[in-house]
């Protein structure tokens, strides 16, 4: 993984020209996979009998182009900004969490669970942070065991995330109905936070307020990861562990902070979710976000602030394809598939990249 | 607790061991193989949901049980690759490729099948069985173990193959050499980058298979993410078993039975929910790596694409 750090910095004392000619790579090595990914997508609605335009049409009016839409858009964001700000600090450290669902799934029955509970107790703002804390406690929680495996034994971190992903989404459900079941309802689910507790929505809109913590978080993630000596310690350890061994840096609590912080923000998510939309957790809910933000994170590389633009092209598309699903009759698989090309042509345009700068060096 | 030592829960146990572990078994030596060859096959997971696609299509239109394994493993073949052509020619990083073709698979599979049947889940007859002669009578173990298709012996005179293969033949030892210090291999005259390849060809056949063995014997009939993290576990059972075929088994047997255990517990009529029983697996597994993590052990030069002249 190589995080382009020094990329902003570097631009800046360049030539005019040299600039121009760096943000031109830097937009085609973004929009030829995005281009790609869709132009290969039609031509799997073209083979299986859509019409490709059609639907991408309709996606984008539906998603972006139409005010109720506009408004679901942004409100899909609230989770996907902090499960990308949790995978920014990982993949800047080297680290590869990919186990997001299960941190956001545990951390949002965590909130469902707790947040009825103190109602009667709390005020709304004591409850909606005190869910969110708990939130964070339980994602990170949930990342230890692979934290430590990597940090004592260097045991692959995939691997182990991923395992850990599987076991808390079944967690998440036993939880939900063997302990937090709302005797009321016939479906197991927890009890419903009542809306007037919920996170406020912004005015005169149906977003809720969570997408602001959203991009608040992932500019304070992205100003972390840059700008502090935390962050740059981070940063060495992602770019070559050994060398950050010799600099004197604890790699192992490094790794297990990392992990820590990572899983802390995807729990966050898992809690805005709840306490923006749903108000409660049924079994076998899972939205399964977690590897759906990786590529978003990789074309924005490790970046924040390319993070939010990539966010609102990725929920549109989100919020699109699930009525275009009823619609449209293009099934919401289809943006899986769109997802693995996008990763697919963003490892390739990469490689080629690199090839042309090779060339242009020697 | 009397309910669990019935010889129909002890057979059912058995049986379904070996359905849920055949897979992994599968799985797991082909990303044996590949690790070996110094690639970190992440894509695993796609590459067998992708067979048990193909492998159910096969079956579905030919009759042919034979015929579904055989579509099983050139799907897989084919997802595999993909990874030889990016990762293993070009260098690609393998990890985000790999994770590209699993999602990729993910959908692809489910948009496809959704195309061809809609909501029907069309399911196929019974497998034929092949009862060892003799072995086969022994009462639980009889049924339980000697009594399956063809393919799960053959997958298990595979872990003898491949422990010679490994041990004792210049095949074993070239794909070590591309593991630890590939550039010895090169300069031995041996091709790395064609080693690597008939790897990775290697392990999406033999995933692919364990795919649609899934998919036909194991569970009659294709369901979009059906093979829930089986793939990733054979990445598991590979690093555990330290280029060991026969720890793969032995692997694959435990993980096998912990998957099996929610089939077995309904046989024998034991309420547990299923949620608590799906858990057991990952536990397992998260067990097991907790446990002996210190000694899983990876070739040097895992993960890394091979560039003639490089230091490595």
């Amino acid at each position: 993984m190589s995080a382009e750090t020094g990329a902003g910095a570097l631009s800046s004392r360049l030539p005019g020209g040299e600039r121009l000619r760096e943000a031109r790579d830097v937009a085609l090595r973004v929009l030829i996979p995005v281009f790609l990914a869709l132009v290969i997508g039609g031509v799997i609605l073209l083979i299986l009998g859509k019409d490709p335009l059609a639907y991408y049409g309709y996606v984008l009016r539906r998603g972006l182009l139409t005010w109720s839409g506009l408004q679901e858009t942004f409100t899909r964001m609230a989770p996907l900004l902090l499960i990308a700000s949790g995978l920014i600090v990982a993949f800047r450290a080297g680290i590869w969490n990919l186990g997001g669902d299960g941190q956001f799934l545990l951390a949002a029955v965590i909130t469902a669970a707790l947040g009825p509970v103190l109602v009667g107790i709390l005020p709304t703002a004591a409850v909606l942070i005190a869910c969110m804390l708990a939130s964070i406690l339980v994602g990170a929680a949930w990342s230890l065991i692979p934290a430590i495996l990597k940090a004592r034994y260097g045991v692959n971190e995939i691997i182990t995330s991923l395992m850990m992903s599987f076991l808390g989404t079944s967690f998440a459900n036993v939880l939900i109905k063997l302990l937090f079941w709302d005797p009321g309802t016939t479906v197991p689910q927890t009890r419903m936070l009542p809306v007037p507790d919920r996170l406020p929505p912004i005015p005169s809109t149906t977003i809720h307020s969570g997408v602001i913590i959203g991009v608040v978080v992932v500019v304070l993630v992205h100003l972390m990861m840059t700008r502090t000596a935390f962050g740059l310690k981070l940063q060495v350890v992602g770019a070559n562990p050994a060398a950050a061994v010799h600099a004197g840096l604890n790699v192992g609590w490094l790794t297990i902070a990392t992990f820590a912080l990572s899983a802390g923000l995807i729990g966050l998510a898992g809690s805005v979710e709840i306490l923006g939309v749903w108000g409660t957790v049924r079994a076998d809910w899972n939205p399964a976000f977690g590897l759906l933000v990786v590529p978003l994170v990789f074309l924005a590389r490790f970046n924040g602030y390319g993070v939010i633009g990539f966010t609102l092209f990725f929920s549109a598309l989100m919020i699109g394809g699930d009525s275009a699903a009823r619609r449209v009759g293009v099934p919401q698989h289809f943006v899986l598939v769109l997802v693995g090309l996008l990763l697919l042509f963003l490892a390739v345009v990469e490689y080629l990249d690199h090839l042309r700068r090779k060339r242009l060096t020697t | 607790m009397e309910h669990l030592l019935t010889q129909s829960f002890l057979t059912a146990l058995l049986f379904y061991s070996v359905t849920a572990g055949v897979p992994l078994l599968l799985a797991g030596l082909g990303e044996q193989i590949s690790e070996k060859a110094g690639v970190l096959n992440i894509g695993i997971e796609g590459m067998m949901l992708f067979g048990a696609y193909t492998g159910f299509l096969s079956a579905y239109y030919s009759g042919s049980f034979g015929l579904g394994f055989l579509g099983g493993g050139l799907g897989g073949a084919v997802v595999a690759a993909i990874v030889m052509l990016l990762c293993i020619h070009f260098g690609l990083n393998q990890i985000v490729v790999g994770i590209a073709l699993t999602i990729g698979a993910e959908g692809l599979t489910a948009l496809m099948y959704y195309f061809q049947f809609g909501r029907e889940h069309p399911n196929l007859a019974a497998p034929p069985v092949l009862g060892i002669p003799g072995l086969s009578a022994i009462p639980v173990i009889g049924p339980g173990l000697f009594n399956h298709n063809a393919i799960v012996y053959l997958a298990v005179i595979l872990v003898g193959v491949l422990a010679w293969l490994f041990r004792s033949t210049y095949v074993g030892l070239n794909l070590e050499a591309a593991g630890a210090k590939p550039a010895a291999l090169d300069a031995a005259g041996v091709s790395v980058v064609k080693t690597r390849s008939y790897a990775v060809l290697s392990t999406g056949f033999l995933t692919g298979i364990g795919g649609a063995y899934m998919a036909n014997v194991g569970a009659g009939l294709f369901v979009p993410f059906m093979t829930g993290g089986a793939g990733f576990m054979g990445i598991v059972l590979a690093m555990l078993a330290r280029g060991k075929p026969i720890w793969v088994l032995l692997g694959a047997a435990l993980f096998g039975a912990s998957l099996s255990m929610t089939t077995a517990l309904q046989v024998a009529g034991v309420n547990v929910p299923t949620d608590v029983v799906q858990m057991l697996p990952f536990a397992m597994v998260m067990l097991v790596l907790v446990i002996f993590a210190r000694h899983s052990v990876l070739p040097p030069a895992l993960g890394l694409p091979y560039v003639r002249g490089d230091r490595g």
